[in-house]
């Protein structure tokens, strides 16, 4: 699948070496819009500011779901139903006679539409948290699922309860009242959706240049290898689900203050899809993709309620035909929707931005490594059964620090299943992995991660969109402590330099320092091999697990990658290498364990394993096949 | 509630069950095949009873014109394809654009087809075709998309459908003649036929894919690929073809699904869905994988839904659709290592 191009241009390069363009960066611009449009806000007319004030709320819930589908790789088409939520809250709040007299006593009637915002966030939080727990840890397409049937659960819910007023609903809303100036008007009201709509843009901008908002993008690049960086994918999820929902939320309670009545219709399933059909439309991989998404479909559809009817010749809810056939015209052909296109064609007029030095670095959590010659990870009789194959049968082996062993054996001896298990992707079905000299059972790869291994995969996972130093920086999450809220406020400046810092100096020793700001998958797969190497590097391990490092590899690279092993040996890592290049194994190991069919059949230096018999038999098919003879 | 009504409940969630276990079927044919989650389903289900409903009135069903249209887009596509250097398999093509769609026009304008038998055979000739029609058009081309894009398509396919079914067949919900009139009485429960009707038909659907997928050469071919597309298609069978014919069967499925419900209830051009989704819910206690428990969470809608209806009329969808939760709790139990998505 394609996954977006980046959210900020990862151009550099161009800063330095083309000429010049532009008068103006993309931040300037942004700012300069903005205060274009409160400027001229007070001459706009009325109906512009309705129609802004509306594209301003759906803006708001399709951000949210930006950040779930583009971002995080979930989806979400119940959002309408959290919309409903915030908007029956604080409908209530304001006009149930119990509510008014008990609460409108303690904190003033101008106060209630507050209490309802509090409500209205407390309940989605609940509802969401209680979701979103329930799917997180299954395949992503339950979330989805579940979130249709909550969404046309809720609508039924809403349209069936009296005390919420059945399916006429809720009237006399009153308006907001900020600081003792009413919000009444849409225009009055359409400035404070704006400015919650941008203070939410600038937070999740900040949130996605941070650790967290790289932890957020590998969600989409894996679960797998996300966890083995140490992140705790399910709550990653979570959290991001929660979110998306309080956005929508929050949206939902300026709406009933602006429409001042609420009923089910605008928070059922259709309307709920409406706001993905805004995400994917505008650009489900970029922040401002959800306001150009909301722009485009509410003027798109206020047009078509008007053209199709007569078109026709009936009335009915024809535009989402087109909606959909939009939506299959820009997912099978501009699969990052229309943001990624206006953004390439307006790098012409842009000014690349200068890149912010951070003024402090802070320190990065450091591990002592443990003396050489210490076992750091050992299994024991290890086996796993698919079904009737056994894939490993009883592998005993570890890996001391300061060494590097080198498992080797022919194609389906069982080397990935056994890589699987001593790195916690699955459990063994007999026998026991210990890491750092703790039992490991059950547990799930970021623990491992957590304890100090580091390791690659042999099909390469890296977020192939996002650059080099993003990718090595994935590596050094666990060593780093700032959360969200600091992320989104920007409290965490001098750690994330730490960080990329940290990334910079691994590529370098890797050396892809060149690279380090090219989109990984540009690099070649033996590089990006590499990248892979400098990621887990990245977290400081005191075990390595590399799956065949040297593939794809050149022959001065391959040189240069035996180095650095040999470099982080002497510095005392436990290095364990699966690898099919002999010479390369023979010249590096100094222990090799060769697997067949799952077992071991020989354990030793490599002069050892080369002399022996079953190692031949099964490399060269049989020694008494006369090989010499045939060649 | 007595005995008599708790029977007339049950034969009544055992009949709503049949049909919801018969998407729920299509529903799990079609993700594990290609990994499509297939929302428009129901429509299927509307398009086929609503299609018999004008046939029976004597009047040219629009979505004839809908079928005749998307074979043309579909023969446009596989001639651009073909002028492109891909490789276009024209039997298939052929069959789905031009074979069925001319005798679904043959049966529809030059037939008239009178009994119901015959009506009920045009509406299946009719909605089939639909399938792989729409498969090609929409899902082929991100063939190798994610779950979550091809369920985004599924998403914006099902809206195309519902506005479409809205521009055919109104706001006006219609009923069929029921298939058989005859009435059982025994111990003192009234048993339609009609109901009997949709339990045989079902049964008889759910043996006849049990043979399809056990002994045909096409139904092993699509096992194959439910159980590793890679592997499948290095044995050479093509990609094509499993969504094809995973498309056609739930067609077919949807659409002798329609015929069955619309004597018993007032079918709307957006009845379908819900239908659809309630199989969903049902294809989930499945895990989207396992035919049998799919059936069995069908039969569980079906009861639920009927009995709800008695104590608690007005939040009968909720609670059938707040069922989901915890079934999802349970099988979340189950699941401790991340699971990679494909």
């Amino acid at each position: 699948m394609s996954t977006p191009v980046p959210h900020l241009p990862l151009a550099p390069s161009t800063a330095t070496t083309g000429p010049v363009r532009g008068f103006i960066t993309r931040r300037q611009l942004t700012v300069a819009s903005v205060v274009l449009l409160a400027l001229a806000w007070h001459w706009l007319p009325e109906f512009t500011v309705v129609v802004m004030s509306y594209i301003g709320l759906y803006a708001l819930v399709a951000t949210g779901l930006v950040m779930l589908t583009g971002v995080g790789g979930m989806t979400s088409f119940g959002q309408a139903a959290f919309v409903g939520l915030g908007a029956y809250a604080t409908a209530w709040v304001c006009t149930s006679p119990a509510s008014v007299s008990v609460l409108g006593g303690i904190i003033g009637v101008a106060g209630l539409p507050w209490a309802g915002l509090v409500l209205g966030l407390g309940i989605t939080f609940a509802v969401a948290w209680a979701l979103g727990a329930m799917t997180v840890k299954l395949s992503g397409h339950y979330l989805p699922l579940c979130t249709i049937a909550w969404g046309l659960s809720l609508y039924y819910l809403f349209g069936n309860m009296d005390f919420l007023g059945g399916q006429t609903g809720i009237t006399g809303v009153p308006p907001l009242v900020l600081a003792g100036w009413s919000l009444a008007s849409p225009r009055s009201l359409g400035v404070l959706i704006w400015a919650v709509l941008l203070l939410a843009l600038w937070l999740l901008h900040n949130l996605l240049d941070s650790r967290e908002g790289r932890a957020i993008r590998s969600l989409k690049g894996g679960r797998v290898m996300a966890e083995s960086m140490g992140i705790d994918t399910a709550r990653y999820r979570l959290k991001l689900f929660v979110l998306g929902a309080l956005m929508a939320a929050i949206s939902g309670w300026l709406y009933a203050h602006l429409q001042r009545f609420v009923n089910p219709t605008p928070f059922n399933l259709n309307i709920g899809i409406e706001y993905l059909f805004m995400a994917v439309v505008g650009g489900s991989g970029h922040l401002w993709g959800a306001v150009l998404g909301a722009a485009v479909i509410t003027l798109l559809k206020e047009k078509l309620q008007d053209l199709l009817p007569s078109l026709l010749g009936t009335t009915g809810n024809f535009e989402v035909i087109v909606f959909g056939l939009l939506m299959l015209l820009v997912l099978q052909r501009f699969a990052g929707g229309l943001w990624p296109t206006i953004a390439r064609l307006s790098q012409k007029f842009l000014r690349p931005e200068t890149p912010r030095r951070a003024g402090k670095i802070a320190q990065l959590a450091k591990r002592t490594l443990p003396p050489p010659g210490q076992v750091l990870l050992q299994a024991s009789g290890v086996t796993k059964r698919f079904g009737g194959l056994v894939a490993n049968n009883a592998v005993t082996m570890n890996v001391k620090a300061g060494e590097i062993h080198a498992l080797i054996g022919p194609n389906g001896a069982g080397k990935s299943t056994f890589f699987n298990m001593i790195s916690g992707v699955d459990d063994p079905t007999d026998g026991e992995v210990q890491l750092m000299g703790r039992s490991m059972a059950r547990l799930p790869s970021r623990v491992f991660a957590s304890l100090g291994l580091g390791r690659t995969f042999q099909h390469v996972r890296l977020l192939g969109q996002r650059s080099v130093i993003e990718n090595v920086a994935l590596g050094a999450h666990r060593r780093a402590r700032r959360g969200w809220v600091a992320s989104m406020l920007r409290l965490d400046r001098a750690e994330e330099a730490a960080l990329l810092e940290e990334a910079r100096s691994q590529i370098g020793r890797c050396g892809l320092g060149a690279h380090a700001d090219a989109p990984a998958a540009s690099l070649a797969l033996g590089q990006q091999r590499v990248v892979e190497i400098a990621r887990a590097l990245a977290g400081q391990p005191a075990v390595l697990l590399l799956d065949e490092p040297a593939a794809g590899l050149r022959h001065l690279e391959k040189r240069a990658l035996a180095a650095l092993l040999a470099q982080l040996r002497a510095e005392g890592l436990g290095i364990l290498v699966v690898e099919h290049d002999m010479e390369f194994v023979m010249n590096l190991a100094d222990r090799i364990t060769v697997l067949e069919f799952g077992t071991v059949i020989a354990e030793g230096t490599p002069a050892e394993v080369q002399a022996n018999h079953r190692v031949l038999d099964a490399y060269l098919g049989g020694a008494d096949e006369p090989m010499e003879r045939a060649a | 509630m007595d005995a008599q009504i708790a029977l007339l409940l049950a034969q009544d969630g055992l009949v709503n069950g049949a049909v919801y276990g018969l998407m729920a079927l299509a529903l799990v044919l079609v993700f594990s095949v290609t990994r499509v989650i297939f929302i428009p389903q129901g429509e299927f289900v509307a398009f086929g009873a609503l299609s018999m409903a004008m046939l029976h009135a004597g009047r040219t069903p629009t979505t004839l014109w809908l079928l005749l249209a998307l074979a043309g887009m579909v023969l446009v596509v596989e001639v651009w394809r073909w002028k492109r250097g891909a490789a276009v398999d024209w039997t298939s093509a052929l069959v789905w654009c031009v074979a069925l769609p001319a005798v679904a026009a043959a049966l529809v304008l030059g037939l008239k087809p009178e009994s119901l038998a015959a009506q009920a055979v045009t509406t299946i000739v009719l909605i089939t075709p639909l399938g792989p029609l729409l498969y090609r058009l929409a899902f082929r081309p991100l063939a190798n998309a994610t779950v979550l894009m091809l369920l985004i398509v599924s998403v914006a396919l099902h809206g195309v459908l519902v506005g479409l079914g809205l521009l055919f067949f109104g706001a006006e919900g219609s009923r069929t003649p029921a298939f058989s009139e005859a009435r059982f009485d025994i111990g003192g429960l009234q048993i339609t036929g009609q109901s009997i009707v949709v339990v045989g038909v079902t049964l008889s659907l759910v043996v006849l894919l049990f043979l399809f997928f056990g002994r045909s050469m096409i139904g092993k071919a699509l096992r194959a690929t439910a159980m590793n597309r890679v592997g499948a298609r290095l044995m050479g069978i093509p990609t094509e073809l499993s969504g094809d014919v995973s498309f056609a069967l739930a067609a077919l499925i949807g659409a002798v699904s329609g015929l069955l419900i619309a004597p018993l209830t007032t079918v709307y051009y957006d009845t379908g869905f819900l239908i659809g989704l309630k199989g969903f819910v049902a294809a989930i206690v499945g895990g989207l994988a396992s035919y049998p428990l799919a059936l069995a969470g069908a039969l569980l809608v079906g009861q639920l839904e009927s009995f709800s209806s008695f104590w608690a009329s007005a939040f009968k969808e909720v609670l059938v659709f707040t069922l989901i939760i915890p079934v999802l709790w349970w099988r979340s139990m189950f699941s401790r290592h991340v699971e990679d998505e494909e």
